[in-house]
């Protein structure tokens, strides 16, 4: 546990950043790059996880448990909108008999 | 210990470039539970040990599996879907790169911080989260009730097929 404790020092929160960061970008980059809606629900997921790492990097650093109480809310949220969102996908596979997003078109000018 | 951090970073960074550029849905949803659990193990790493068990409980083993049923359900690992024009995932790409060049730019003076010397390294624990929990932030948890209890009134009311008259 001592081990686990002192890693925290031995890494700078450069890299944690860094990666959230990476994270971030590559779900930002599915949602722009599929057409699937189901693969896109993923990569939102994606993000939320990015942002759940660096919230608890911080916490870590800063010795604050809010980070990590705020990481489980964030969890919480993040479950209700799969749900809600998957429901949209089953709503939207019986009428328009496709998942492709490009079919979703009627809000368009 | 820091060969621990670059491996799982490795793991989790590869494993969600496949989740973007895979073709077949349930490659995404797999390479994405590889993803998840390579972050448990940075939470353990931070020692943020109830978070780790609980992003396993309701990640890997609630949501994603909900992703699995809904593919399944709906026969979608079969469905045929054209990919977006090249000049479009070209740009998503690049989009994405500049996004995160922006990032860092924006970040860059945090390159100095290192953690305190006088920093409580049992935070993560179950009954010290538990405390922060259900002392500062009791009314946001009993507010995540009412919001659980509208997603699934919602989700129930999608499911409904409507009635034909």
């Amino acid at each position: 546990m001592k081990e686990i404790a002192s890693a925290i020092q031995l890494i700078p929160l450069w890299y944690y950043i860094m990666l959230s960061s990476a994270l971030f970008s590559i779900g930002l980059m599915g949602v722009l790059f599929r057409r699937n809606i189901i693969v896109i629900l993923m990569c939102i997921e994606l993000m939320f996880n990015s942002v759940n790492l660096l919230l608890t990097a911080f916490s870590a650093y800063h010795s604050d448990p809010a980070g990590q109480v705020f990481v489980f809310f964030i969890m919480i949220v993040a479950a209700a909108e799969v749900a809600v969102g998957l429901s949209i996908v089953v709503m939207m596979k019986r009428n328009v008999e496709s998942v492709d997003i490009n079919l979703l078109h009627r809000l368009k000018w | 210990m820091t060969v621990l951090f670059y491996i799982l970073s490795a793991i989790m960074i590869v494993s969600a470039l496949f989740v973007v550029f895979s073709k077949n849905p349930i490659n995404s949803v797999i390479y994405l539970i590889v993803c998840f659990i390579a972050m448990a193990g940075h939470y353990i790493l931070l020692n943020a040990q109830f978070l780790a068990v609980v992003h396993i409980i309701v990640y890997t083993g609630a949501i994603m599996v909900l992703f699995l049923f809904v593919i399944m359900l709906l026969n979608l690992n079969k469905a045929i879907i054209p990919q977006k024009s090249r000049i479009t995932r070209i740009s998503a790409v690049i989009t994405g790169g500049i996004f995160f060049l922006v990032l860092l730019a924006a970040t860059r003076q945090t390159f100095e911080i290192h953690a305190k010397n006088t920093f409580a390294s049992d935070i993560g624990l179950v009954s010290n989260v538990g405390k922060t929990l259900f002392r500062d932030f009791l009314l946001p948890f009993e507010i995540s009730s009412v919001l659980f209890i509208s997603s699934m009134v919602g989700a129930v009311m999608f499911g409904k097929k409507e009635a034909t008259t």
